[in-house]
């Protein structure tokens, strides 16, 4: 930084002569005597460019000396909680500085927090080269040394592999059936995940490319032995996506099972009873439903989870509801209706529904107007002058 | 074609319980002669599609009919009102009975339906008769010409009295009824007053106390009797409301509707998809007729009609398969049966609607 504005002064030196400030180099053969000139230079210039000097660097004793710092907080923040520091966990720190520092945000990343240094500090590489300015790796001059080293070494389990294979087919131990490593309920990374783990910038380009090589690696016969190095690439998919809570059975005096669930959608809030009682009434508000849903479509929507699951005259539903206009009660008795029914219905059928859409609550809601607009994205009319 | 139920052509006289559930064709003939405008609308267009008139015998109408069976008509005429939810069939039981009332020989005074007397009137003429009231001609003149249709072999009654209508017309005592009618249709201006003067001779005339060849028995039948003690949506001159008391066709009507004559019955039924003024959730007699619609109706005979049971929607379904009127391959099946009855909750309405649709 001062360097280049010790430039620009030299070149300014070199036209004019001398200048205001006093950042002299003169070296008195090359100071002609010509006029004096003064330049007055805005403090603009003089001023450090800050985004050229990228993200903001933290050495390695400031680091640890934040983990210090961390841990010792811990201990007096479980002090002050009158519990015990050495079972401290980051939940309850959470805890603890959500209750003694209660925010009003609404911006949950804008509340305070107290984590670990790993997780607040993004991860920088050491340097990488030694005293003299050798580096280190022998691919840092590639730019991206830790891609490149992984790329290496994979396409040496490659050759290892093929020895490998070489060597049993010399034996005559050569087999086709081999174990295969399991890939389902898995994907592999995705490239913001390899770029975190190599903490360096990758292209597109370059992902594809690791990819490929991973897969030519796990087409090979013997891949299972490089199973635990390639699980290391592939994320474990949620083995069952359906978490949902069924309402618990209840049982009347009259022994009918009967199941109680809610739902919402757009300031709708609904709350039924299901009954199995063999017939198929529907009272909505005290009134039947035919009066209170006078369009087709409404009911129709009250039909689906019972048509879908197929227990259409089996219940009994007894709902109310309130808020927000026709469509959107219908869709919250919808919700609410099918949230009742999981408790009748088997595993298998939960995942239909899942997959059906019937458990979903609809995220849709009326969009905030914006000043300047005349609705939410409706823009006042454009006068071209 | 006796199919699964429908039998045809059988007379309603005959109908008993056991035939509840089934259809029964109305003959063409009986339909051009009895209910020119009597029918509801989408009940006509499925005569005019399926080229013929079936109607579902049911509880509501078996009972208006037994009731009239056992009737004593040498007394004031019982009032019956036929009320019950949108689209229970009212209008349709109504039909059935003043179809057995047809077949029976007796005079048929059939007002389809009252709402259209006390809304969208285009020309509403001070009467020419009394200074207070006021004159509907085109709808006095249609209820006639649809009342001559329905009545021709009443035609030749003789009337009594002699009723002035201008200073140069006059109908003369002794002047078959015929002729009475046809004075109001051709005159439109003295129309209504020409209705009221039909109503008060077959009032009269009703009781059969008169030689024995002229007894006759009247059956007056509204629809939407409702109208009669509501608010009209008509509007004088003067932008004010009109009351129905000041129209002259329903005066008189309400006269009609007292029981001070014999020899008759009174069906009514009440409405509320044509009323004005009244919400939708209303479809209790009291609440419909009012106050002093209530009070002046009383005592009266109701007759409550409800939505399809199991067995009658079954027969509806089964028809519409035979006209081939459902289409959609699904409605044949049973999952198909189940949607249809939990989507309309079988009320009739509804569920021709929806087969509509299909």
């Amino acid at each position: 930084m001062a360097a280049s504005s010790c430039r620009g002064v030299r070149s300014i030196l070199w036209k004019y002569g001398s200048c205001g400030k006093n950042f002299c180099v003169s070296r008195s053969k090359t100071v002609p005597q010509l006029p004096v000139r003064h330049i007055c230079v805005s403090s603009a210039l003089w001023k450090k460019n800050l985004a050229a000097a990228g993200p903001q660097k933290f050495t390695l004793e400031f680091i640890n000396k934040q983990v210090e710092e961390f841990e010792i907080g811990k201990r007096h923040l479980a002090n002050m909680m009158g519990e015990d520091p050495e079972t401290f966990t980051q939940e309850d720190i959470d805890r603890s500085i959500a209750y003694l520092f209660p925010s009003g945000l609404f911006e949950k990343r804008a509340r305070p927090v107290m984590k670990h240094p790993e997780e607040i500090f993004p991860k920088q590489t050491a340097v990488q080269w030694d005293a003299e300015g050798r580096p280190f790796h022998f691919l840092f001059y590639t730019g991206q040394q830790s891609y490149y080293s992984l790329l290496h070494d994979v396409y040496e389990k490659i050759l290892a592999m093929e020895r490998h294979q070489d060597n049993m087919r010399n034996k005559g131990l050569f087999t086709s059936e081999t174990k295969q490593i399991l890939l389902t309920g898995s994907r592999w990374l995705l490239k913001e995940e390899i770029e975190e783990y190599l903490v360096e910038n990758i292209s597109d380009h370059d992902y594809m490319r690791m990819i490929q090589l991973m897969e030519k690696l796990l087409s090979m016969p013997y891949c299972s032995l490089e199973e635990e190095f390639i699980l290391k690439f592939r994320k474990q998919l949620e083995v069952q996506s359906s978490k949902h809570e069924i309402p618990a059975l209840q049982y009347d005096p009259q022994g009918v099972t009967f199941s109680v669930a809610d739902g919402r959608r757009k300031t709708a809030k609904a709350s039924i009873t299901l009954r199995d009682s063999g017939s198929g009434n529907i009272t909505i508000n005290g009134r039947n439903y035919l009066h209170y849903f006078p369009l087709l479509q409404d009911r129709e929507q009250l039909m689906f989870p019972l048509h879908f699951v197929g227990m259409l005259g089996r219940f009994d539903v007894e709902g109310s509801v309130e808020g927000s206009g026709h469509s959107a009660q219908a869709g919250a008795l919808r919700l609410a209706i099918s949230r009742a029914l999981l408790s009748f219905v088997s595993e298998g059928e939960v995942e239909k529904m899942r997959q059906a859409g019937l458990l979903t609550a609809d995220p849709r809601i009326k969009e905030r107007k914006k000043p300047g607009q005349e609705g939410a994205r409706k823009k006042f009319t454009w006068k071209k002058r | 074609i006796i199919l699964n139920g429908i039998t045809a052509h059988l007379l309603p006289t005959y109908h008993s319980e056991g035939h509840s559930g089934q259809y029964y064709m109305l003959p063409p003939a009986h339909i051009q002669k009895l209910f020119p405008y009597g029918l509801p609308p989408r009940f006509q267009l499925q005569i005019k599609t399926f080229n013929e008139g079936c109607v579902m015998v049911r509880p509501p109408a078996l009972e208006l009919i037994s009731y009239l069976k056992r009737a004593d008509y040498s007394k004031p005429p019982l009032r019956y009102v036929l009320y019950g939810d949108i689209g229970t069939g009212k209008t349709m039981s109504l039909c059935h009975a003043l179809h057995y009332c047809y077949t029976q020989g007796w005079l048929i005074v059939h007002i389809p339906d009252a709402h259209l007397w006390i809304k969208n009137c285009k020309e509403l003429l001070p009467s020419s008769s009394r200074p207070s009231r006021f004159d509907q001609p085109i709808q006095a003149s249609q209820w006639l010409k649809n009342f001559k249709i329905t009545n021709e072999r009443f035609l030749s009654k003789v009337q009594l009295d002699r009723y002035v209508w201008t200073k140069r017309e006059s109908t003369e005592k002794g002047q078959p009824l015929g002729e009475l009618i046809d004075q109001g249709v051709n005159r439109m201006k003295s129309s209504s007053d020409v209705v009221g003067a039909v109503l008060r001779e077959l009032k009269l005339q009703a009781g059969g106390t008169t030689e024995g060849e002229g007894a006759f028995k009247l059956a007056v039948a509204v629809d939407g009797v409702n109208a009669l003690w509501g608010k009209t949506s008509l509007k004088k001159e003067d932008r004010t409301m009109c009351e129905p008391e000041e129209l002259t066709l329903i005066h008189n009507l309400r006269k009609m509707m007292k029981n001070n004559w014999s020899g008759g019955a009174i069906l009514t039924a009440l409405s509320q998809t044509g009323s004005v003024f009244k919400p939708r959730s209303a479809y209790l007699p009291n609440e419909l007729l009012g106050e002093e619609g209530f009070d002046s109706m009383e005592p009266f005979v109701p007759v409550s009609v409800s939505n399809y049971n199991e067995k009658e929607f079954e027969s509806c379904y089964l028809y519409y398969l035979d006209r081939s009127w459902l289409q959609h391959p699904h409605s044949r099946s049973e999952e198909g049966k189940k949607e249809l009855i939990f989507l309309c909750n079988k009320n009739p309405s509804i569920l021709e609607r929806l087969c509509a649709a299909l």
